[in-house]
């Protein structure tokens, strides 16, 4: 704490605090005027009628809001984001913990590996969508094929991946773990290899055995690391709108609908303005209990 | 020897499952129609001869070029606002003030977890107020948004270790602050820098919904949209020329992105791991 206050006075605000504050500024207000700006201007429109093409709008108090909660759309969406994010989230958890482990020790290739696990991650998630849109095809799907190839359909018998409410919600569900799962099992490496490796060293000394030390020892090491893996995992996928845009528009009769997606519907395409901006209001609990685990997350990397 | 037998296995089928529709793409993408599309043939092997008709249809009949010069265009312009508001802002967030530097540093990134799906909506009316509707500026207005609070938290890290002494002997001989940031300090942080310049245009490359929501026209797609959208005709889709323009536009930002991981991780551990 001395020092740290020393520094602030050697090299501190008290030099030149109006540099300083003109070289924060402008990215300040930037972010500002396009994020807070818009974010308030969500609240305000969810209040009223705005509609695209037409520039005049009216307080209506909560009437946006009375519709909405009785449209059974909007329930089915608010109850399949909830099951796309814990979902995928418990998928993308366990697996990308056992692949962690997995690509922890080196061995020959491991760097080509790497680049092949982490390509749903880096590639436009709007293009790895649509290479699933092809291999979940409702004629084509290579799936299908390798399913009547073993005689578990008969030809032209197999399911429409996309075309069925079940089969969709887990289609769409494995294309969230599909692309979150990398992501999650890089930053798990992370941790797992900032860990001494003298700890599960000594662990093996004292006769525990393999998952003694993982589930005793590593993982419990790694809760903070875990904790940002499963932030960040909510956060990608309660708000996401172009897995479920690109594999089925929300359709079969809504039953893959999220809140982004039904927002983008009514906001966007049905030029209902400020029903979109009140469904996308939704996201915003969520969003604060995240930041709040965020912060604390921060605030003890910087306390440690 | 189990223990070698398991972790082959399990690297094998992670890596089959999770590079499974880049490798479909490939296969597609150089498959004739006849054997696309007739449902006896094994999908894994060519019963015809490999073609490259497909590549040849992506870039000849359709606006698949003018979709990668335009993102590259957003992508470049994205970058330099990035640059000009982020480096400044992360220098002075690490050196000038103290620890509250950190706290608004903090506070920055979280602006990066409020969503896009979130504030498309009143943006979507801002576009159309400055009349950017259809129009790559609204892209090139909207993107820094969500590019700078990210890349001043990635260059605070980075700032914070690089020693002070340097500046303050930069000082020492003369120079003002702002020079021992540009003389100095700047020089020495290319690597940083380059950093963040890689780490926009990926972000940029992988928007989707501002995208899909300011630009309509044909010719004013960013690749993410155009592909989806204007490649599929109606009910046709032309499997083979989608599948090379998915596979042609992620492979670069995947290579890019690959050799920059290491940073980009460090900022997204938000400190959890020292």
């Amino acid at each position: 704490m001395a020092i740290a206050r020393a520094r602030i006075k050697s090299v501190g605000a008290a030099q030149s605090p109006l540099l300083g504050a003109a070289m924060f500024t402008p990215a300040v207000l930037y972010i500002l005027l396009l994020v807070a700006g818009p974010f308030s201007l969500a609240f305000l429109y969810a209040f009223s009628d705005a509609r695209i093409g037409n520039t005049e709008m009216h307080y209506v108090g909560l009437e946006n809001f009375r519709s909405i909660l009785k449209s059974p759309s909007f329930r089915m969406a608010i109850r399949n984001s909830f099951i796309f994010t814990i979902c995928s989230q418990i998928v993308v958890i366990v697996g990308a913990n056992i692949l962690a482990i997995a690509l922890e020790k080196t061995f020959r290739g491991r760097g080509f590996i790497r680049f092949l696990i982490l390509l749903p991650w880096v590639a436009p998630i709007a293009l790895g969508a649509i290479g699933w849109k092809w291999i979940l095809d409702s004629i084509y799907s290579v799936i299908s094929w390798v399913l009547v190839a073993l005689h578990f359909y008969k030809p032209f018998n197999a399911p429409m991946w996309l075309g069925e409410p079940h089969l969709a919600i887990a289609s769409v569900l494995l294309v969230h773990s599909w692309r979150l799962m990398p992501f999650s099992t890089v930053l798990l490496l992370a941790g797992r290899t900032a860990i001494p490796k003298d700890i599960p060293e000594a662990a093996a000394v004292d006769g525990a055995g393999f998952w003694r030390t993982q589930f005793q020892i590593i993982i419990p090491m790694m809760r903070p690391i875990l904790s940002v893996a499963v932030l960040f995992g909510l956060i990608f996928t309660f708000t996401d709108m172009t897995v479920v845009y690109i594999l089925t528009a929300g359709g079969p009769f809504d039953s893959t609908q999220t809140l982004p997606s039904l927002a983008f519907a009514m906001g966007i395409q049905g030029s209902d303005l400020a029903a979109g901006a009140a469904i996308s209001l939704f996201l915003v609990p969520l969003l604060i209990i995240i930041a709040y685990f965020m912060l604390r997350v921060a605030h003890r990397a910087e306390v440690n | 020897m189990w223990g070698k037998v398991v972790h082959v296995l399990v690297i094998t089928v992670f890596t089959v499952l999770l590079a499974f529709p880049f490798y479909w793409m490939v296969i597609t993408s150089f498959k004739q129609n006849v054997d696309l599309y007739t449902m006896e043939n094994n999908p894994f092997v060519f019963n015809a001869k490999p073609t490259l008709d497909h590549l040849k249809f992506l870039f000849t009949e359709t606006r698949f070029v003018r979709w990668l010069a335009n993102t590259t265009f957003v992508g470049i312009v994205v970058v330099a606002i990035t640059l000009v508001l982020a480096v400044p802002a992360a220098y002075s967030l690490a050196r000038l003030s103290g620890r509250w530097g950190e706290r608004l540093g903090i506070a920055i990134f979280l602006t990066y977890l409020v969503p896009q799906t979130l504030l498309f909506i009143p943006l979507s009316r801002v576009v159309a107020y400055l009349g950017l509707q259809d129009s790559l500026w609204a892209l090139i207005l909207v993107y820094p948004s969500f590019t700078v609070p990210f890349s001043i938290w990635l260059l605070m890290g980075f700032f914070k270790s690089i020693p002070k002494e340097l500046e303050d002997a930069a000082m020492v001989d003369g120079l003002t602050r702002f020079g021992a940031f540009a003389k100095m300090v700047i020089p020495i942080s290319t690597s940083g820098i380059l950093t963040v310049v890689i780490f926009t245009f990926t972000l940029v490359t992988q928007e989707f919904v501002y995208a899909l929501t300011f630009i309509s026209s044909e010719s004013n797609q960013m690749i993410g949209t155009g592909i989806p959208i204007f490649l599929v005709r109606g009910d046709v889709y032309y499997w083979g020329a989608l599948m090379a323009a998915c596979l042609i536009a992620s492979l670069p930002i995947a290579f890019l992105y690959n050799l920059f991981l290491d940073r980009f991780i460090a900022g997204f551990t938000v400190g959890a791991v020292k």
